[in-house]
């Protein structure tokens, strides 16, 4: 008895209630998106059961949910963008969006936002895409568990996985992204996190920033990358625990810094990237208790840096550890392990008694040359790599790390 | 030949400077291992001893058997076998004799440590390999130096200059040229520079395993043909295989004329 | 047996042999001799193949032995210097000599002649220059062969020794075999050779019996026969 009056209020509210669902399948009275968008309230949820819909352009106006079933899936045709939502309070789930069309002149997209606020793009896959989930002008919306992929061969004829252009207050978790130019793309955006995500081989970068101030990304994993991370002109981003890997390659980054100022960079790691960071006019920035790993160069300063401060970090079997293209040096190395070291610990503090150079001269004369680089780890290079380290000449005389560590840091 | 090989072979072993240099590798191994506990930094520090001092070391003895051995080789020559089966036999006990002591010297720390369980498992071969490679190349070579000098004390200072000249005095040309020719596209002449030198070849060949992350930010289009694909590990491997076939081939060729 | 034709070899500019022409026959002890330089190791090298002539043949039963190996089966020699690799035990390169040529041997009897048994178990490397040639000369008899080439086979024996090798020279040589030796002991020629080459600036200055040579050069005592050789050609 019980059950039924229960039963009964619940039917009786969901159809009093002004939200309602509508379902839509191929055999169904609605058979298209377009359809059941166009009859549907504000606020209704409409339900996309298992099936192919080929459609592109659709467009949302109102606040709904578009809610996909297993195996509902979107086939855009390769001809443009497939869903544009231009309103707020929206939900997008479950649904799988895929052949967005090609264009050098219109940034086409799985799923476009305009000027929206609270939103969520969730659990959707987004495959062979040229933009994957574009977002203009918008405020507090949320972007997670999805997929987003293409396999796109050159960057002329490919877009941005999670492309935001002006934005506020985003969230974008534990997507995964890959095949894409940049995997996430931040263009004046503030104030938004990014986190647990994973951006792999994808042409350009796993995530891009410009023009973009106070973000926080951390717990990523940028792996196999034109180049891993590139961070430029934005100021006060917080970069942690994030895992940089075998970004490989010229001009190959685990994190590219340019014309960035006061950035917070602590406990990630760069392993087997060709050069793990790369600082270009970056200033007062603090890099903490990072792991550098296998790199082809761990650090590559190559113009007007000032007040990096480096301490803590596990300098570990890079090729090159550090490489200044200038003879001035106004960063501070303190602290860290380098694993190259081969001081010693006589009064056994765990800092060693002698300093250490990072900058040795073999890398000044690849800075210069770079076909030198065949001969790394050469006798005769040790051997003017000695010679350099007794009286430096051609390397800044105060880069020096004046208390090195004796030990790794374990985190 | 076999017979030869087998009795040279045998000498060798038994030679007390077999166990200084097994020794030697097996303090190296375990000095290494357990002093840094950790075996990517183990096989870098590795890296950088095999390739100076395999040369070296076989160089040595390649020289030192030669003469030391004149005279037995005299007894062989008076018996029924072709000289250059006797040479070979000679040369091919010291190189494995020395190839021996090298992989079993490193071998059993890398082996007792758990070199099994660990990532550099590859490495870690690839450096016995190019080690192998390096004693039979340079037992040739001095062999090479001792078949055309009587004189033993000539005979052991070209043998110490070739090394010399391979392991220090070649890079050091090389890079000055190198930083010479500056205005030039220099990757072609510094990988074909890097053929004709076994000891750069092998570096190179360990660089392809340690430091490829390095090597592709080079942006030349041969380089990255070269380090990007297998194509550089296969035919730096099949080049150290001719500065195998080279020396003896010009060993046996002035085995032929040579007066004992 | 053994056939010389024309035979030159020069060491850069020096002409140690200069169309050399030799014939030795079956059976016999020959004595290489002449002054220092004269040609007699290169001679005997040049047969053993360790030496290639420049210009000439050698003949060695009825086949030439240039840039051959199998020839030499069939005879032994006694280097000059025996030095062998220090690490085997004198066992160890008995067994490996005998590997080397397949043929039946009698090592056994010579070990307990020059009384090696105690040694048979050292290494090479420890033992005496007399013990060591002593090893050579077993390694050099222990074989049957029809040419025997002993270059300077008294260096570091004992008398007793000594006195043994002669007697198996001549035992050798009642089997029919051709012993060439070169020495400079004089008083060891007189006593075992039946022959002497003579040899001289690279050509054979003499070849004869040793009476014939003290006939030859008017003087009873061969040492002073032979000085008198060298000095004729001198003077």
């Amino acid at each position: 008895m019980k059950y039924k009056i229960l039963l009964f209020f619940l039917l009786l509210f969901s159809f009093s209630s002004k939200a309602s669902q509508i379902e839509v399948c191929k055999s169904c009275k609605i058979s298209t998106i377009k359809e059941a968008i166009s009859i549907a309230q504000k606020g209704d949820t409409i339900f996309i059961k298992k099936g192919l819909y080929k459609e592109q352009n659709i467009i949302i106006d109102k606040p709904l949910s578009l809610i996909g079933e297993e195996g509902a899936v979107i086939d855009g045709g390769e001809v443009g963008v497939i869903l544009v939502f231009e309103t707020g309070n929206f939900t997008i789930s479950g649904l799988k969006i895929i052949n967005v069309g090609i264009s050098y002149t219109k940034d086409h997209a799985a799923i476009k936002v305009v000027k929206a606020n609270n939103f969520v793009i969730e659990n959707c896959v987004l495959e062979n895409v040229f933009f994957g989930i574009l977002i203009e002008k918008s405020k507090k919306g949320i972007i997670r568990n999805n997929k987003v992929s293409s396999d796109n061969k050159n960057e002329a004829s490919s877009g941005n996985g999670i492309h935001i252009w002006n934005g506020n207050q985003m969230e974008i978790y534990k997507n995964e992204l890959f095949g894409l130019r940049d995997g996430i793309y931040f263009e004046f955006v503030k104030n938004s996190k990014i986190y647990e995500n994973i951006s792999h081989d994808n042409i350009r970068y796993g995530l891009h920033f410009m023009f973009s101030n106070k973000n926080v990304y951390h717990h990523n994993e940028f792996r196999n990358n034109g180049a891993g991370v590139a961070v430029m002109f934005s100021k006060f981003i917080v970069m942690h625990h994030n895992k940089f890997r075998l970004n490989w390659g010229s001009a190959s980054y685990g994190l590219l810094l340019k014309e960035i100022y006061d950035a917070e960079i602590y406990n990630n790691l760069f392993e087997e990237n060709t050069i793990g960071i790369n600082g270009e006019g970056s200033t007062r920035i603090n890099y903490t208790n990072n792991t550098f790993s296998r790199n082809g160069w761990a650090v590559k300063i190559t113009g007007a840096c000032y007040k990096n401060i480096f301490k803590k970090n596990n300098f570990l079997h890079n090729s090159l550890d550090l490489s200044y293209n200038s003879k001035i040096n106004d960063n501070l190395f303190e602290n860290n392990y380098w694993s190259e070291y081969n001081g010693y610990d006589l009064d056994k503090d765990g800092i060693g008694d002698v300093p250490y150079r990072p900058v040795k001269l073999f890398s000044y004369v690849v800075n210069k040359t770079p076909e030198a680089l065949v001969l790394l780890r050469s006798l005769f290079v040790d051997i003017i790599n000695f010679s350099e380290k007794v009286s430096p000449v051609f390397t800044p005389d105060n880069l020096v790390d004046n208390k090195p560590l004796m030990k790794i840091i374990h985190d | 030949m076999l017979k030869i090989l087998k009795y040279s072979f045998y000498d060798l072993m038994r030679s007390r400077w077999s166990y200084v240099y097994f020794i030697f590798y097996l303090l190296l191994g375990f000095v290494l291992l357990f002093l840094n506990n950790n075996v990517s930094k183990a096989v870098i520090t590795l890296m950088n001893i095999i390739i100076v001092l395999t040369p070296l070391i076989g160089t040595i003895f390649g020289v030192m058997y030669y003469y030391n051995s004149k005279e037995f080789t005299e007894l062989l020559l008076a018996q029924p076998i072709p000289r250059n089966k006797i040479f070979m036999g000679q040369y091919v006990g010291i190189s494995l004799s020395l190839t021996l002591s090298l992989v079993l010297g490193l071998g059993i720390p890398f082996v007792l440590y758990g070199l099994f369980r660990s990532a550099s498992i590859f490495d870690f071969s690839l450096l016995l390999v190019v080690g192998s490679f390096l004693n039979f190349i340079f037992v040739a070579l001095s062999y090479n130096i001792a078949l055309s000098t009587e004189n033993k004390i000539k005979g052991f200072g070209y043998a110490i200059l070739m090394w010399l000249l391979l392991a220090v005095v070649y890079d050091g040309v090389f890079l000055i040229s190198l930083i010479f020719f500056n205005d030039y596209p220099l990757d072609k002449f510094s990988l074909i520079a890097t053929m004709f030198n076994p000891i750069d070849l092998s570096r190179i060949l360990i660089l392809l395993k340690l430091d490829i992350s390095a090597l592709l930010g080079y942006t030349g289009a041969v380089f990255r043909k070269f380090f990007g694909t297998n194509f550089g590990m296969v035919f730096s491997m099949s080049v150290l295989v001719f500065w195998v076939i080279i020396p003896v081939f010009r060993m046996n060729r002035k085995l032929r004329k040579k007066d004992f | 047996m053994i056939e010389f034709k024309n035979l030159h070899k020069r060491f850069g500019k020096l002409t140690v042999l200069d169309g050399l022409d030799l014939e030795i026959k079956q059976g016999g002890i020959f004595a290489i001799l002449g002054p220092n330089g004269s040609g007699k190791t290169t001679l005997i090298k040049c047969l053993l193949g360790m030496v290639i002539p420049n210009k000439g043949d050698i003949i060695y039963e009825g086949k030439s032995v240039l840039r051959k190996w199998e020839y030499r089966n069939n005879l032994n020699y006694l280097p000059q210097i025996a030095n062998f690799p220090p690490n085997l035990s004198v066992i160890e390169l008995i067994k490996m000599v005998k590997n080397l040529r397949p043929k039946t041997s009698n090592e056994k009897d010579l070990i307990t002649l020059f009384g090696l048994e105690d040694f048979l178990n050292k290494k090479l490397g420890n033992l005496s220059g007399g013990t060591k040639q002593k090893v050579n000369l077993v390694l050099t008899f222990m074989f049957d062969s029809d040419l025997i080439i002993l270059d300077e086979p008294t260096t570091g024996l004992d008398p007793i020794s000594l006195i043994h090798l002669k007697e198996l020279i001549q035992k050798e040589k009642s089997k029919g075999k051709t012993i060439l030796i070169t020495t400079h002991i004089m008083s060891f020629v007189d006593e075992v050779a039946d022959e002497i080459v003579f040899l001289l600036d690279g050509k054979i200055y003499f070849k004869g019996t040793i009476e014939e040579l003290k006939q030859k050069t008017d003087n009873n005592n061969l040492e002073h026969a032979i000085a008198n050789l060298i000095s004729k050609q001198y003077a």
